[in-house]
């Protein structure tokens, strides 16, 4: 078992009115230091596959058909673990 | 016999009982279309109704996209068969890139659901024919994920082929709806005020405000008119008829 971590962002040039308003609470705690927030969707995968190389394109071919909609979003695909037995550790690797 | 008007229904769906009632009211008949069916039934037009397919689930559409009936009709209608996708529908539409564009949660975040104002701008498709061009019209909208976005190319390029069906009317506008008590104004930051756009064959529309709430002076907008919506139907029918 493999652990593939898909995350998906609104492109830069797309407005993000979630992050916006997030990015306006979060001063009104105190946490005056935020200059930007844009909020993403992170997938985190387990796939049946041992192979780094076909792990990625497959976690690719499903961001691109159906994770992202890449007319708004852009993805990044991650293989944390090919093979690992213990996902957590592989996680925070 | 009259034209079969078919809407779909996926789980989640809301306005296809209204999208139906719409197509009996101007004299089609109306055909129930389920999201495991591939089969269209013989209809001679689509209506993909509003409401939240499949809970709108990663995103509004996203899933619905990919259901076997979609795949019927994704065929069908790049081979010229009549389909409205409406606020819902229209953002299946978008994920199954019939339709340029995508629709992203609305400018202020709000869920809105109030009457709005539209310029009808294209008037050639088989949806919209029976509008004068530059017909004004108060339609309900009600979404949160109505806000109409597509790169400055892709935006000019709609433009230019005519392919922007109906804007929001913008506040500072004339307009001449009425006793001006109906909202006017782009609603949730959709770019170029974008309420509506087709495909370049014209068979294919989508539009975010629900023209199937405004088909008579009963349930319609109030104060009225109450029927501006009723031309997307009686335009498909003549179409129809005429072909």
């Amino acid at each position: 078992m493999a652990r593939v971590l898909v995350d998906v962002m609104l492109k830069p040039e797309i407005l993000d009115p979630q992050g916006q308003a997030v990015q306006r609470a979060l001063p009104r705690m105190g946490f005056d230091t935020v200059l930007n927030v844009r909020q993403g969707k992170r997938f985190e995968l387990e796939l049946d596959d041992a192979d780094p190389a076909t792990l990625e394109a497959t976690a690719a071919a499903m961001a691109e058909k159906l994770l992202a909609n890449t007319v708004i979003e852009d993805f990044k695909v991650t293989v944390l673990s090919a093979g690992a037995d213990d996902p957590e550790t592989a996680g925070a690797a | 016999m009259p034209a079969r008007i078919g809407v779909v229904t996926f789980p989640g769906t809301l306005d296809d009982q209204q999208a139906l009632r719409a197509a009996a009211a101007v004299g089609a008949e109306p055909v129930k279309l389920w999201h495991r069916d591939k089969d269209l039934h013989q209809v001679d037009a689509v209506v993909l109704p509003g409401g939240f397919s499949y809970g709108d689930y990663l995103r509004a559409g996203a899933i619905a996209r990919f259901s076997p009936v979609m795949d019927t009709i994704i065929d069908a209608a790049r081979g010229g068969l009549p389909v409205l996708g409406i606020c819902n529908g229209f953002q299946v539409l978008c994920e199954a890139h019939l339709l340029e564009g995508a629709m992203i949660r609305n400018g202020d975040l709000h869920f809105i659901n109030r009457d709005v104002t539209l310029r009808i701008e294209n008037t050639r498709t088989a949806w919209t024919s029976d509008y004068e061009p530059g017909a004004e019209a108060v339609i309900p909208i009600k979404n949160v994920d109505g806000r109409f976005v597509a790169d400055e190319r892709t935006l000019d390029a709609l433009e230019a082929e005519g392919r922007v069906l109906a804007r929001y009317v913008s506040d500072d506008n004339q307009h001449g709806v009425g006793n001006n008590q109906h909202s006017v104004g782009n609603p949730n930051g959709s770019l170029r005020d974008i309420a509506g756009i087709c495909n370049a064959a014209g068979n294919v529309v989508g539009l975010m405000p629900h023209p199937e709430y405004a088909i008579d002076d009963l349930t319609g907008p109030y104060p009225g008119p109450g029927t501006d919506g009723l031309p997307f139907f009686t335009s498909i029918l003549k179409s129809l008829v005429s072909a």
